[in-house]
């Protein structure tokens, strides 16, 4: 195995596991498009970097750390939901991110690379990933409660319109970290799937966010290392395939057995 | 004289205005401490924005006095929870409090079966029990409830505010509920309030007849300011 392959199977797990973690939330909140399109943000922030001479990433990380607080402070003025403003704005994102990149950097922006994954993003990665696990953790039941009722949370003290926007800052992180493995137009993905497949087959909280970040976790990892078999360029389409596979056997277990959960 | 101890809750010439349209005009009452309180009145007639008022969650105009440091309970009227995966035990533990099962006894759900059902398949009756057990599990002074029997078929309806007037003796909570069913709600509260943008009455329950209902909870109102009831 090489030193290659292990820091993109240890970032690919990390990565996966905050992913899934935080898309238990994204699901529930019915944002998993938000989750996907920002992940296009991403895009210009990338293209900067490679056009100025820094790490792509630091420039991903800026582009989708504001993208999220303007979505949040758009959200507050129009009352618009998420996925509304998501779907206007962030294609802008996309556009803009294709016309500036040079080409030979877009395959890898659009679809990761992990051959490229260094020891300092491995640490970054596995740094950010449990960071990010741990803040989602303190807001967890709060989000729920006011996704729950609104009234209900505001009325216990809870800052719901706060609250919202730590989530959606540490979803950009999330995402930020997971683009070098799928790219931009894929690690949506990480974030949907694998809380699409644990709701189907579970009938509490505890359960469904364990499932669906060992869910993510488990994509990564065997997305990841399938492509050292096959071709590293492949590790985003088939991260994405080992996922569908999850989720089609969750609904199969849910179709044989309604009751399971 | 009566003793100004006795209440928990004065509210004086409360108006409550939203984008230039008046919602509620000049409302005052006062809630004694141990009492159940019905706000009645039709759709529309501002009994939601008054709790809303009373906690602090819309700007309003007048005094809103509630005595001293006391811990105030609230039970919504809907809940989006269907969609959530999440069980009776975890909905109770977001309070952060373990005596979930003394909870459950109290409102008459046999605690293992109920503790592990998800929230949204649980009948409309079982839910609103959960509710009662949600608000009362941290002891609160006074609890304010937005129509207690939403999605409860006729015959719970009475059990249900049965129920609440039974909790209200055993833990000492001021109840202030809100309720379409101003027949139950007359044998069950100790004051009436009712509605319609302004105060159509405000007195004891046991005031209130029969034939004087339908005026009271619809009759013509006399708004200070003009504003006209809904009655929708």
């Amino acid at each position: 195995m090489t030193e290659a392959l292990i820091f993109s199977l240890t970032v690919g797990i990390s990565v996966g596991l905050a992913a899934g973690y935080l898309g238990s939330l994204m699901v529930l909140e019915k944002m998993a498009l938000v989750g996907d399109a920002l992940s296009h943000v991403a895009l210009p922030g990338l293209a900067l970097g490679v056009l100025y001479g820094f790490d792509p990433f630091f420039g991903a990380f800026a582009f989708l750390f504001a993208s999220a607080i303007i979505i949040w402070q758009l959200g507050r003025i129009t009352k618009l939901s998420f996925e509304t403003l998501v779907g206007a704005v962030f294609t802008l994102s996309l556009a803009i991110g294709i016309l500036i990149i040079p080409e030979p950097e877009l395959f890898e922006a659009l679809f990761g690379d992990i051959t490229t994954v260094s020891l300092m993003y491995t640490v970054i990665a596995v740094v950010v990933s449990i960071v990010a696990i741990f803040l989602t953790r303190s807001i967890y039941n709060g989000i729920v409660l006011g996704m729950i009722s609104e009234e209900l949370a505001i009325s216990k003290g809870i800052k719901v319109a706060r609250m919202n926007l730590l989530y959606l800052l540490l979803v950009s992180m999330a995402v930020a970290i997971g683009i070098k493995i799928t790219g931009t137009l894929l690690v949506g993905f990480l974030v949907v799937t694998p809380a699409a497949a644990a709701k189907t087959i579970s009938s509490n909280l505890r359960r469904y966010s364990l499932l669906s970040s060992i869910f993510g976790g488990v994509s990564a990892f065997s997305g990841v290392l399938l492509s050292s078999f096959l071709n590293p360029q492949y590790a985003g389409p088939l991260v994405v395939l080992a996922g569908i596979t999850i989720f089609f056997v969750a609904v199969l277990i849910k179709w044989t057995n309604p009751s399971a959960s | 004289m009566e003793d100004l101890d006795d209440y928990i809750l004065r509210v004086s010439n409360l108006s409550v205005t939203i984008q230039d349209q008046m919602i509620l005009d000049d409302i005052s009452f006062q809630v004694k401490k141990g009492t159940t309180l019905a706000i009645v009145g039709p759709n529309g007639a501002g009994k939601t924005m008054l709790f809303r008022a009373l906690l602090n969650l819309v700007p309003y105009s007048g005094s809103i006095e509630w005595r001293g440091k006391i811990k105030t309970g609230y039970v919504p009227q809907n809940l989006s929870a269907g969609d959530v995966p999440i069980s009776v035990k975890e909905f109770l533990s977001l309070k952060n409090v373990s005596n979930i099962e003394d909870s459950l006894t109290a409102v008459g759900l046999d605690s293992q079966n109920v503790v592990d059902k998800r929230l949204g398949v649980l009948s409309g009756g079982q839910l609103r029990r959960v509710l009662i057990a949600w608000a009362i599990i941290d002891k609160p002074d006074v609890l304010l409830f937005d129509e207690p029997t939403t999605g409860v078929d006729l015959d719970s309806e009475e059990s249900i505010y049965r129920m609440l007037r039974d909790l209200s003796k055993k833990y000492e909570i001021t109840m202030i509920i809100i309720s379409h069913n101003v027949h139950i709600v007359t044998e069950y509260s100790d004051y009436m309030l009712a509605l319609n943008r302004c105060m159509n009455f405000f007195g004891e329950s046991k005031e209130i007849k029969d034939p004087d209902l339908q005026t009271i909870i619809y009759g013509e109102t006399v708004c200070k300011h003009g504003s006209s009831p809904t009655g929708d």
